[in-house]
């Protein structure tokens, strides 16, 4: 479920399963559920996606991780999102495992690669804050 | 050999339209288009006792059985199918193995794509376009709408982008060589007065010089959108001998799928139309190179280089060289979506992929007139949905 914020944005509506993770976002840490057999997954779900235990523990991730693939939305696809363009959209596999997607900050979309460094930065919207993710080194 | 138990044996199909300037309800679009495609079989109403339907607008719950009331059939295998892009493959698979388990003997599949007619008092305003990118992701508990949607991995473009961008790193391909891909199909279109893009060819500049719209792809790599419409009907092989066409075996089909977001794809150059195509080759028992003509699903360039690789025509990794290699028109030596596909046809909702199959149909059936490729007797056809992730590989063979 989305919401908007007072400028527009989609803005993610936590669940009782997904609260903690976006509870940590706002401390500036990322943190994901972790099966004792599979290692971590995303995104928070009541039973691993692998064995469907449900003996996972949220754990603390580096954050860092590499660009997976990208693309830069240069049309506006969301008409919410149609003043930020042009904006990336990169899909990052974290060192840990698993991979998620979160726009890129701090670096002109012109810069950016497929295997690129990068580690999780954190955006405040109103009262969410929403992982991207910047260039390292 | 592979199944011989139910034959594609009618279609009809609406040219794809930018404007449509005849709303019409869903039911009353079916009506017509159940007439026609039986008319084009010269089948009659009371033989169908199956239906398979994507929804009905004007009943999104019980949708067969107030289709059924509408159009007067008494119907005995009754199906919704939701696999995106992918359904019209989905729905003739299905009713091919309904007909070959024995509970139905003709299935009329519909894949209508029009608008209504305009409602009294109602506001469909900026939300309801807002909400038509997020593809039901906005609804409450959906991961979609907490982790993709607020990073604006909406629309299906920016995936399709993706899947491009990481295949041009892994691979290698040119812009030039996806771009032929779209000059090919606009090529095909010029012998399909349907086509939305008839009387319009392109050139490779054309595409090159198309503005980004999301890295990497261009304007010209990407769909029209189109309203349409369009239907086929399925019968017993016993039936379909002694009908007006020509009988097309749905003699192999695959079906798979691993994902909804592009994010949790396993491999987003490798796709699950791998799996789907070997199972469909498998159970037709033809090889790729007994194909004399395939309908891939082309929403994007990008997706028909990765179809030919995954469905096994070249080894993975030899997609743009297969493309730079052989000639995709129809009176080219590799004949590729010989209707122009949807990127010269239009894509009139699920009527573009139905359109890849109505394309093979009228091809094994002999009647596809300027575009007729000769001799064709055995079509691939597939269906690719949502964001790399349903797929269904159709063989299709003529009797």
């Amino acid at each position: 479920m989305v919401h908007f914020s007072s400028d527009g944005r989609p803005l993610p509506t936590p669940t009782p399963i997904t609260a903690p993770y976006f509870e940590g976002l706002l401390e500036r840490r990322l943190v994901l559920q972790r099966c004792p057999r599979h290692g971590y997954f995303f995104y928070p779900r009541g039973r691993c996606p692998v064995c469907l235990g449900d003996d996972w523990e949220w754990g603390e991730l580096s954050g860092r991780g590499t660009v997976y693939s990208f693309t830069v939305d240069r049309a506006g696809h969301d008409p919410a999102l149609a003043s930020r363009i042009p904006f990336a959209i990169a899909l990052v596999d974290l060192d840990e495992g698993p991979r998620l997607v979160g726009n890129m900050v701090d670096c002109d979309v012109g810069d950016i690669t497929v295997g690129m460094a990068v580690e999780a930065a954190y955006e405040d919207v109103d009262d969410t804050t929403l992982l991207g993710f910047r260039p390292v080194g | 050999m592979g199944k011989r138990a139910a034959a594609i044996v009618g279609l009809t199909e609406w040219a794809p339209k930018r404007v449509w300037d005849e709303p019409m309800f869903t039911m009353e679009a079916c009506a017509r288009l159940a007439a026609e495609v039986l008319a084009d079989a010269e089948v009659e109403k009371g033989e169908v006792d199956g239906l398979v339907i994507n929804g009905l607008r004007e009943s999104p719950m019980f949708a067969p059985s107030a289709l059924a009331e509408f159009l007067g059939i008494r119907s005995n295998f009754n199906e919704v199918v939701d696999l995106g892009g992918a359904t019209p493959a989905g729905m003739v698979w299905r009713a091919a193995a309904a007909i070959e388990v024995g509970i139905c003997e003709t299935v009329l599949v519909f894949t209508p794509s029009v608008p209504a007619p305009p409602q009294p008092g109602a506001n469909g305003g900026p939300m309801k376009m807002k909400m038509g990118a997020y593809m039901g992701g906005e609804v409450w508990g959906s991961p979609q709408g907490q982790f993709e949607i607020p990073a604006g991995l909406v629309a299906a473009t920016p995936s399709f982008a993706m899947a491009a961008q990481r295949y041009m790193a892994a691979y290698g391909v040119s812009e030039e060589t996806l771009a032929k891909v779209a000059v090919d199909s606009r090529y095909n279109a010029q012998a399909n007065p349907l086509a939305v893009f008839y009387g319009k060819p392109i050139t490779i500049d054309d595409v090159m010089s198309s503005r980004y719209v999301a890295d990497p792809l261009k304007l010209l790599e990407i769909v029209m959108p189109c309203y349409g419409g369009s239907a086929v009907l399925v019968t017993t092989a016993e039936r379909a001998a002694r009908g007006l066409h020509r009988p097309v075996y749905v003699s192999g089909y695959g079906e798979h799928l691993t994902h909804k977001s592009i994010t949790y794809a396993p491999d987003i150059v490798d796709t699950p139309i791998r799996l789907a195509a070997d199972r469909a080759f498998e159970m037709a028992g033809v090889t790729r190179d007994a194909v004399d003509m395939a309908s891939m699903y082309d929403c994007y360039t990008i997706t028909v280089l990765l179809t030919i690789e995954d469905a096994g025509f070249c080894p993975k990794g030899q997609g743009g060289r297969f493309i730079d290699e052989h000639s995709l028109r129809y009176d080219g030596d590799w004949p590729l979506n010989t209707h122009g596909g949807q990127l010269g046809m239009g894509q009139a909702g699920l009527g573009g992929g139905m359109s890849h199959i109505t394309e093979a149909v009228r091809q094994v059936q002999g009647r596809a007139g300027e575009r007729q490729v000769p001799d064709c007797n055995i079509a691939y056809a597939n269906g690719t949905g949502g964001m790399l992730a349903e797929q269904v590989a159709l063989i299709l063979e003529g009797a």
